[in-house]
């Protein structure tokens, strides 16, 4: 088999320094392992995609007809799973942060190079976990776990499931604190923090989540399997136990988690939005700050995921208070990105077609988030499919047009070869349009009170769950057409060049593919992210 | 239209506000939406890259116009805020004078028990015009109690008691759903609620709601578990047993073991028979054996209500002392 030719002559770079299983599963290069990380986690994508596939199949009528309630159950877990743990939380920061914060800083590698390696090892090992539960029986807690269901009713297998998020959660830290490390550390003479591209003030913020959050998740697993296991009572009523104390760890992780996810993408879209449009971003310090703040305030709102669970009034307008406040700091950024466009040199190339998608969609997203804090509105919306369609269009609309916006501006830096950009422009729109039909239907149906975790259902249900299956399709058929071109890209693609967008930043500086060194000497950094040109104008 | 409804019916006196703040909510949503895809999209034409090397001036950015746009956002913020909390504020507040149900969940299916004596499964018949107020436990995990059409929704513990009321506008049968997860069958834990006008409803009261098995009401039913389980021993009704009388205690605050308050409400009175050393009534010994296992919510349910049977206010427990 050919393998392929990634370089067109035969400079040295991070790909073929070395051949063979042992060089790349024993690898210390930042680079190696993102590609490591591309790989898994493109696997498990499509792994919790097939799920959602059949899910969207089975909602097609009003009957139970594709699958059994069972069954049916273990998808909804396992999709959840799978999208969050596995694909969405290590998505951008284990495969772009990896490959590109050492190059961004002006640094050779990571700070913990081995620590890094062994990131990937525990995601691995989790990852095999979860699809051996998946094979021998599944699990059909839901990816919330909520008690007493999870720890005394449940009858599938809970433990190796928690086993193997545990194991994913110290995946997260390792990555989080060899991020902290590589950015206080590392950085080359002269990159001075507010010189950084906002995508690291992004990653610094999501790794300072990982680091005092996922600690969180790993003791409330512990905790559950303690009380499946031993029958200590914790979470279980019928043991002493409360299982609201259940929701409010499980939420003090999974609320920052969602900015986890959501932070990455963020700072990818300041990256393509800065490159696509020749820009400085407009209100850098807002912009990197916001991240802070985001991080910070996401703290301390978990509590909005429980209005309807009986926790006290008062609690609940605290944290509906704070669901506000967290808002700002994003609106700040939609805004920034916005404004950057102004008067910029916009080029709709395809990483800036996932940006704008990213930017309308999180926006939607975003607002409809704000129904969710209302609280009287919540009351209704609660579990139903308006927050399906709520949080979709964080993480998919948002997350993962970001991942795949990232992936198709930085694929030229990775592999040394350009993509279809005509193919790439189609899936681009064809998934858009696929998100909107799939989840757009979902507020509506969500308002008319569809609750969710439901596979058969009300019959006036149908016409809106029909819609919502047709953009599934659409949408499975736009995540399929990348694989039908980046992969020929790495046989066929024409060179990229070190700095195919014209795009500022140091990883537009070294070769593509990068030499394994990054440098050859350190460079020494005079001037601030996204340097176009002078500024020129001022305004207000 | 019939097959694609847009919009949930409205049938209680919740229903309109709730739906103005969403259509606050929505117009909100389409202005910044229409704002920034419209921003996006006139500079996207406006500043299209005309040529391959072209540069554009470059702009810092305006600390006044972040600092300008803050504010409102903010202002928004709290106006949408305070609306969500006010109504939520209500929703929280039982009326005085609720015709009290009480309903238990457990996997899949919802059982309710009326005053008086009547019981259903998977449904609900309530009189319009009238609040209703729902005391739910559950009997295995966690369930969540919803009716679209009403707005109101309310997750059912174990091992507890929530509430949630509403005040239905107009007759008709509604959706009622399970919205918390909750096993195998989940989706097949639904029912409908009934909403009957007044004579309707007492027809039903005397009808078909009565129980088919001729047990006695729920009252009854507790009356005889007081004297099965030996209540009646201690809890004398002169009050002159070791524990305290109960006769027009529900709803009393009462004064606690140790300092601190209890209001005796369902959630005290089922602690109390689970735990009796839990919050002790002061000037009592710790003397109640629990229990615990021995009582199904069920049971528990039947004990509160004739509990409560026993008065609500000092007159009438006045009234049945000799």
């Amino acid at each position: 088999m050919a393998v392929p030719s990634i370089a067109l002559n035969t400079r040295r770079h991070y790909l073929n320094v070395n051949y063979g299983v042992k060089s790349w599963l024993l690898t210390t290069d930042h680079k190696r392992i993102a590609v490591l990380y591309l790989i898994s986690i493109t696997m498990m994508f499509v792994i919790g995609g097939i799920a959602a596939a059949l899910m969207r199949y089975e909602l097609l009528t009003p009957a139970p007809d594709l699958v059994e309630s069972d069954d049916y159950n273990k998808l909804f877990t396992v999709h959840g799973i799978v999208m969050i743990f596995f694909f969405l939380v290590p998505s951008i920061p284990a495969v772009l942060g990896n490959f590109l914060i050492p190059i961004m800083i002006g640094a050779r590698d990571l700070a913990f190079p081995r620590l890094n390696l062994l990131s990937w090892y525990l995601y691995a090992i989790a990852a095999a976990m979860t699809m051996w539960v998946m094979l021998s029986g599944g699990i059909d807690t839901g990816w919330t776990f909520y008690t007493p269901y999870s720890s005394a009713a449940s009858p599938t297998l809970v433990i190796p499931t928690a086993v193997g998020i545990f194991i994913a959660g110290f995946s997260s830290i390792l990555t989080g604190i060899n991020f902290i490390a590589t950015i206080h550390r590392m950085r080359a003479p002269g990159m001075t923090w507010m010189r950084m591209p906002l995508f690291l003030w992004s990653l610094y913020a999501t790794s300072i989540i990982m680091v005092l959050a996922t600690p969180v998740l790993g003791i409330t697993v512990l905790l559950l399997a303690a009380e499946r296991i031993f029958r200590v009572g914790i979470f279980d009523p019928a043991l002493g136990g409360d299982p609201i104390l259940f929701q409010h760890f499980f939420w003090f992780y999974s609320h920052p988690a969602v900015y986890i996810m959501i932070l990455p993408g963020m700072g990818v879209v300041s990256e393509i939005v800065a490159a696509f449009t020749r820009k400085r971003i407009f209100g850098y310090r807002f912009v990197a700050f916001s991240s802070i703040a985001i991080a910070v305030f996401g703290f301390l709102v978990w509590g909005h995921h429980m209005f309807v669970s009986g926790q006290s009034a008062h609690a609940a307008l605290m944290f509906s208070i704070l669901s506000y406040i967290v808002a700002i700091p994003s609106a700040i950024k939609v805004f920034n990105w916005t404004a950057t466009l102004y008067k910029g040199s916009i080029s709709l190339a395809t990483p800036m077609l996932y940006a704008l998608g990213f930017i309308g969609l999180f926006t939607i997203g975003g607002l409809t988030g704000l129904f969710l804090a209302a609280l009287a509105v919540d009351v209704h919306v609660h579990d139903t499919y308006f927050v399906v369609a709520h949080f979709h269009y964080i993480m998919v609309g948002g997350t993962s047009l970001a991942y795949l916006g990232g992936i198709h501006y930085w694929w030229p830096k990775m592999t040394g070869r350009m993509y279809n950009e005509t193919w790439a422009r189609f899936a681009a729109i064809t998934i858009f349009v696929g998100f909107n039909l799939t989840f757009f239907p979902q507020f509506i149906v969500g308002y008319l009170g569809m609750p969710r975790r439901y596979h058969y259902y009300a019959p006036e249900f149908q016409v809106l769950n029909v819609l919502s299956t047709a953009g599934a399709t659409v949408m499975l058929v736009g995540y399929a057409l990348p694989f039908l071109y980046l992969i020929p890209s790495l046989w066929n693609g024409k060179s990229a060049g070190p700095n195919p967008w014209g795009a500022a930043g140091l990883e537009w500086e070294v070769a593509s593919p990068p030499p394994p060194e990054n440098f050859a000497e350190t460079p020494i950094v005079t001037v601030g992210a996204y340097n176009y040109g002078p500024v020129e104008e001022k305004i207000g | 239209m019939d097959g694609l409804p847009l919009f949930p019916q409205q049938a209680s006196t919740a229903a309109g506000p709730i739906d103005l703040l969403y259509f606050w909510m929505i117009a909100l949503t389409i202005f910044f939406v229409v704002l920034i895809a419209g921003l996006i999209l006139v500079f996207t034409i406006r500043y299209r890259r005309r040529h391959e090397a072209e540069v554009p001036q470059q702009i810092s950015g305006s600390t006044r116009l972040e600092i300008g746009g803050m504010i409102p956002l903010l202002g928004l913020a709290l106006v949408t805020f305070f609306w969500g909390a006010w109504l939520y504020m209500d929703l929280s507040q039982p009326p005085q004078d609720s015709l009290e149900i009480y309903v238990i969940g457990k996997q899949w299916m919802w059982k309710s028990y009326h005053p008086d004596g009547q019981q259903e499964i998977n449904e609900l018949h309530v009189p319009v015009g009238r609040p209703v107020k729902l005391t739910m436990t559950s009997q295995d995990v966690i369930h969540s109690f919803f009716i679209p059409a009403m707005r109101v929704k309310q997750d059912v513990l174990p091992g507890r008691y929530t509430t949630l009321w509403f005040e239905a506008t107009q007759t008709g049968v509604f959706h009622l759903f399970c919205t918390e997860y909750c096993g195998t069958d989940h989706a097949g834990m639904v029912g409908s609620v009934t909403v009957l006008d007044e004579a309707g409803y007492q027809d039903w009261l005397a009808g078909e709601g009565t129980d088919p098995v001729g047990m006695g009401s729920t009252q009854d039913e507790g009356q005889a578990l007081f004297a099965d389980l030996g209540c009646a021993g201690c809890h004398r009704m002169d009050g002159t047993g070791p524990g305290p009388n109960l006769v027009g205690i529900f709803g009393e605050t009462v004064p606690l073991e140790g300092g601190g308050t209890a209001v005796v409400d369902e959630n005290y009175i089922r602690e109390s028979i689970l735990d009796p050393q839990a919050q002790i009534h002061e000037g009592y010994q710790p003397i109640m054996p629990t229990y615990e296992g021995q009582v199904t919510e069920e049971q528990i349910l039947q004990l509160i209500t004739y509990i409560r049977s026993l008065g609500t206010d000092a007159n009438q427990s006045d009234s049945e002392q000799p």
